[in-house]
């Protein structure tokens, strides 16, 4: 099997036994992405292919002499572009972030380096993650590898479509609302959003700090669990990362079959709007569940309607005063010839900024503002919790909770940009768990008739990420959905 | 028609923390510009806060040594505004949750006891600085996240002299409890009053102007009358007060308008979602009130019980903790509390002041002071002579004793000696001696004095004086 077709896990494996070695991995890397990349443009930036080949050679030769490696040790690991890097440009897909290179890399990058994996690139999304089809990025949108006309799904389109085109082994992709899940869908692969404070932010560039979380997409739920091993733990740098103990969450996977398990399937998210393919997709899977052994209920979660507008009050406003710093003063973009300093701020602002962020700017100012603030931001803030205790009831009777991840497939280029609100209403299924905090994974299970991929979430209760692996490694080893990949080809 | 002035009180104190109030940097003033930055101070994107322990525990202590309750959870907020100096576009403050409240803090105006009510103290960050040369302008950051407690008073006082003794009584309590430097020219203690007037009896408010740049004691009072004067001559006019920011202006001796109450921004507080709710336990504020010491004025009562002391010497032995403790260290040695108080307050602070020395370095230790003190308590030496020696006690480092010892400055006070010093002037005076016999008795004054020059200086005074009476009285 060609090395770039390799799990993470597969991968790991050959290294670990010596059968290929780190400059052969780099090479098949970038000659994959030599093929695909054009028609793919998953990443932004693409780390030095020179540079790349005598770190692997460094290791090689360290190898020889003393063969002793870490998980991650020469994997080739993409990361979102939101996520700093030390010494690589990190731009949130954003012209304001232009020539902007973090002096420091983020708490999970430098986790993963500290294992010598390859940052082979930075991935392409909508800027600052707003949005869940990579088209609001500055950069241009990066294709969905299944069909080169449909998006690849955002804000981590780019991670998503990295690892569905096999130009990285695994990918980092940030989740505010739905943004590693959707994508991942998408492109039919798996993501993970961990519970809220699972894995640090430190080095995140913030949208909004109490949705956000770092987490994997990768070719199999075997894999995520692997880079959640690496990612996972308390970080002092963090104050929202938990101080809790972090198991081997593979050693979820020991039992094969969801028995005891009792799986929640929430009314509200089978309801109209749903595209009968994703829904009758999404059925298969719980009869797949069940026959593994797991008990369905029918469950309601009665806020969920109030959800997506919960959530654009919520996050703008944290979004708002977040993207303040970026005000041309201090690094990134700054406009040219300004006659005052509230002009440079202004035109820095209006030049640096797309559309999509500047709505959203408008929108969490406006949320805060004196005469408005209680209206809106404190109503919302009490709703998010109501939308918690909503979770929080189920979770007494279930031990998870199986939704679609979006409500159709993948959606063409350009079909939804000039209406926001129907490109809000993509994420309807995802931005719940965010406001929860809760951990939620998107995988494939299916395939529309137009040959697109289908995801489905499993939810489970704060810190159980553990249970939610296991539920969706167990459907993975009954189904082959995981395994299609996609023929890259031009075409519509 | 006569007015009251109402003025509230804003001070922003900064904690002496080493380290800034969300990242390790190091507080210290005077480094190179922006040497003192890490990428949390610096607003780069993706850091975030983590909040110092030191500064949350210099803050509850001042809430509890002005009275405060303090608040079993607080949440920091942000306040959002564009300022070059502002790295993140907000300042991470605290807005409905402060750390204290409900406070209040006494002093005496005029010996008259007054009491005013703080509403809250809160933990907050301080921003850079901007400089301007000419066309271009630089922010310099290393002040960016400094710790500070913004302590609020309610409208309780009434003149520039109220503000300015609330002002030293707050700065001697910051100080007492180590929280603050106390300096405002270095911008440690900055005070933002809010002024208003009333007609006289009135219970309602008038309308208030705030004042800003005012960084000494002087300006305070300078910047509150200028208004209180402007004010009164507004409304005696029939005009109306504007509610407004005002600048005291050093160089005109002025306030100067620097925005209206429409150009007043929306800050648009919200709890910061990058910090968690901060949980004070109560073992925690008992710990912590068990390390504040005995605050200026409790002392200040102290040394009067305790030490007999006048009013006065306790109020200025008290003015600084080093110099009540350096008091404390000296009467511990040697029970003489006004003999220390008094030449303290004179040969000891003079020399201080004159190099510019702080208490706690003072080269005289209290040991070597008592030394010297002791020497002129049992008589070896005038208390003349001991002012004389200070300065060279002062500048080396040898003890009283040797110094005394080694210029030979010894009181005679063996009764032999001093006799035939008595003999010689009695023979050599004999008009004196009879004017004094006679009744005369301030001539007793004149001898001596002889008898001292004879002695050059060294004789005991008092001893010479009473074996002059024993004699002339045959």
């Amino acid at each position: 099997m060609s090395l770039v077709k390799c799990t993470l896990k597969e991968l790991q494996d050959r290294f670990t036994r010596g059968d290929v070695s780190a400059v052969e991995i780099v090479r098949a890397y970038f000659l994959r992405i030599g093929v695909v990349e054009s028609k793919v443009k998953a990443y932004i930036t693409l780390n030095d292919k020179e540079a790349m080949l005598s770190q692997a050679q460094a290791l090689d030769d360290a190898l020889s002499a003393w063969r002793r490696t870490e998980p991650m040790m020469a994997m080739p690991i993409a990361i979102k572009d939101n996520i700093c890097t030390e010494g690589l440009p990190t731009t949130c897909g954003s012209r304001i972030l232009g020539g902007f290179s973090p002096p420091y890399s983020a708490t999970a990058v430098d986790a993963l380096r500290a294992q010598q994996c390859f940052l082979i690139g930075k991935t392409n999304l909508d800027e600052f993650g707003m949005g869940s089809s990579t088209e609001y990025s500055a950069f241009g949108p990066s294709r969905n590898p299944w069909k080169l006309s449909c998006v690849p799904g955002g804000s981590s389109g780019g991670s998503a479509a990295a690892v569905a085109a096999d130009e990285c082994v695994a990918a980092l992709g940030t989740d505010t609302g739905g943004s590693i899940r959707q994508p991942a869908a998408c492109c039919g692969v798996v993501g993970l959003k961990p519970t809220y404070g699972r894995v640090s932010r430190y080095g995140l560039i913030a949208f909004a700090s109490s949705l956000d979380q770092i987490g994997p997409i990768t070719k199999d739920v075997m894999d995520a669990a692997l880079m959640l091993n690496v990612l996972a733990g308390h970080d002092p740098r963090d104050s929202t990362s938990a101080d809790k103990p972090v198991p081997d969450f593979t050693r979820a996977f020991k039992k094969k079959d969801v028995k005891k398990l009792t799986i929640g399937v929430p009314l509200e998210f089978f309801a109209e709007g749903l595209d009968p393919e994703v829904n009758d997709a999404v059925g298969e899977a719980l009869a797949v569940l069940e026959e593994l052994g797991g008990t369905i209920h029918e469950v309601s979660l009665p806020h969920t309607g109030v959800a997506v507008a919960t959530y654009y009050i919520v996050a703008t406003a944290e979004a708002s005063s977040n993207l303040a710093r970026y005000d041309g003063v201090k690094y990134g973009f700054r406009a040219k010839e300004s006659p005052d300093l509230l002009e440079m701020y202004r035109i820095t602002r209006q030049e640096g900024f797309g559309p999509e962020v500047k709505r959203r700017i408008m929108l969490g100012t406006y949320a805060l503002s004196s005469g408005y603030y209680d209206a809106y931001y404190a109503k919302a803030q009490a709703v998010r919790t109501l939308i918690r205790q909503d979770f929080d009831r189920v979770f007494q009777d279930v031990d998870l909770l199986v939704t679609p991840v979006m409500p159709t497939p993948a959606f063409q280029l350009g079909e939804k940009i000039e209406d926001p609100l129907q490109m809000y209403l993509s994420d309807l299924y995802t931005i719940s768990a965010s406001l929860a905090g809760i951990p939620a994974i998107s995988l494939p299970c299916g395939l529309s008739r137009k040959g697109l991929p289908i995801g489905m979430q499993i939810l489970g209760r704060p810190f159980e990420e553990d249970v939610v692996l296991r539920a969706a490694r167990a459907y993975e080893l009954a189904t082959d959905w995981h395994k299609k990949r996609p023929l890259i080809r031009q075409g519509r | 028609m006569t007015f009251e002035t109402v003025i509230g009180l804003e001070v922003h104190a900064q904690l002496q923390t080493q380290s800034k109030l969300f990242c390790g940097c190091a507080t210290e003033f005077g480094s190179p510009a922006n040497t003192r930055t890490c990428p949390v101070c610096l607003g780069l994107p993706g850091s975030l806060p983590v909040v110092n322990k030191r500064a949350v525990e210099m803050a509850i202590r001042t809430g509890l040594a002005l009275n405060c309750t303090v608040r079993p959870t607080n949440q920091f907020a942000r306040k959002n505004y564009f300022y070059p100096d502002l790295p993140k576009g907000y300042q991470i403050s605290q807005y409905d949750q402060p750390i204290c409240e409900n406070g209040r803090l006494e002093f005496k105006a005029n010996g008259t006891p007054k009491s005013v009510r703080i509403r809250r103290a809160h933990l907050e960050e301080d921003a850079g600085k901007n400089s301007h040369t000419g066309a271009r302008s630089f922010v310099d950051l290393n002040r960016a996240g400094t710790p500070l407690i913004e302590i609020v008073t309610e409208p309780d006082l009434r003149s520039a002299e109220e503000v300015v003794l609330y002002l030293k009584t707050l700065r001697d309590v910051l100080m007492y409890i180590d929280v603050c430097d106390g300096n405002m020219e270095q911008g440690s203690l900055r005070c933002e009053p809010n002024l208003s007037l009333r007609p006289a009896g009135s219970d309602g408010f008038g309308t208030k102007v705030e004042l800003k740049n005012i960084n000494s004691f002087k300006f305070v009072k300078d910047a509150i009358d200028y208004e209180i004067k402007r004010q009164t001559k507004v409304l005696t006019e029939g005009g109306t007060v504007h509610q407004e920011t005002r600048l005291w202006d050093i160089e005109r001796s002025q306030t100067m308008v620097m925005r209206s109450k429409e150009e007043a921004h929306d800050y648009r507080y919200f709890p910061d979602p990058d910090l968690v709710p901060l949980a004070i336990s109560d073992d925690w504020i008992a710990e912590l009130q068990s390390t504040i010491q005995e605050l200026p004025d409790d002392r200040h009562q102290r040394f009067l019980k305790d030490y007999g002391l006048p009013d006065y010497d306790a109020g200025v032995l008290t003015s600084s903790r080093a110099l009540a403790d350096y008091f404390e260290a000296c009467v511990t040695l040697f029970p003489e509390p006004k003999l220390i108080s008094n030449f303290m307050m004179s040969e000891f602070l003079r020399e201080l002041h004159q190099s510019g020395t702080a208490v706690e370095s003072s080269p005289v230790s209290p040991e070597r002071l008592v030394g010297l003190l002791t020497l002129v308590h049992d008589q070896t030496i005038s208390l003349k002579v001991a002012k004389e020696i200070f300065p060279e006690l002062y500048a080396g480092n040898k003890s009283a004793a040797q110094l005394v010892e080694e210029k030979g400055l010894r009181q005679l006070s063996d009764e032999g000696a001093l006799s035939a010093l008595i003999d010689a002037v009695i023979e050599q005076h004999p008009a004196q001696v009879t004017q004094y016999r006679g009744g005369k008795e301030a001539v007793l004054g004149f001898l001596v004095g002889q008898v001292m020059k004879r002695s050059g200086g060294q004789a005991n005074p008092q001893k010479v004086n009473a074996l002059f009476k024993i004699r002339l009285a045959r």
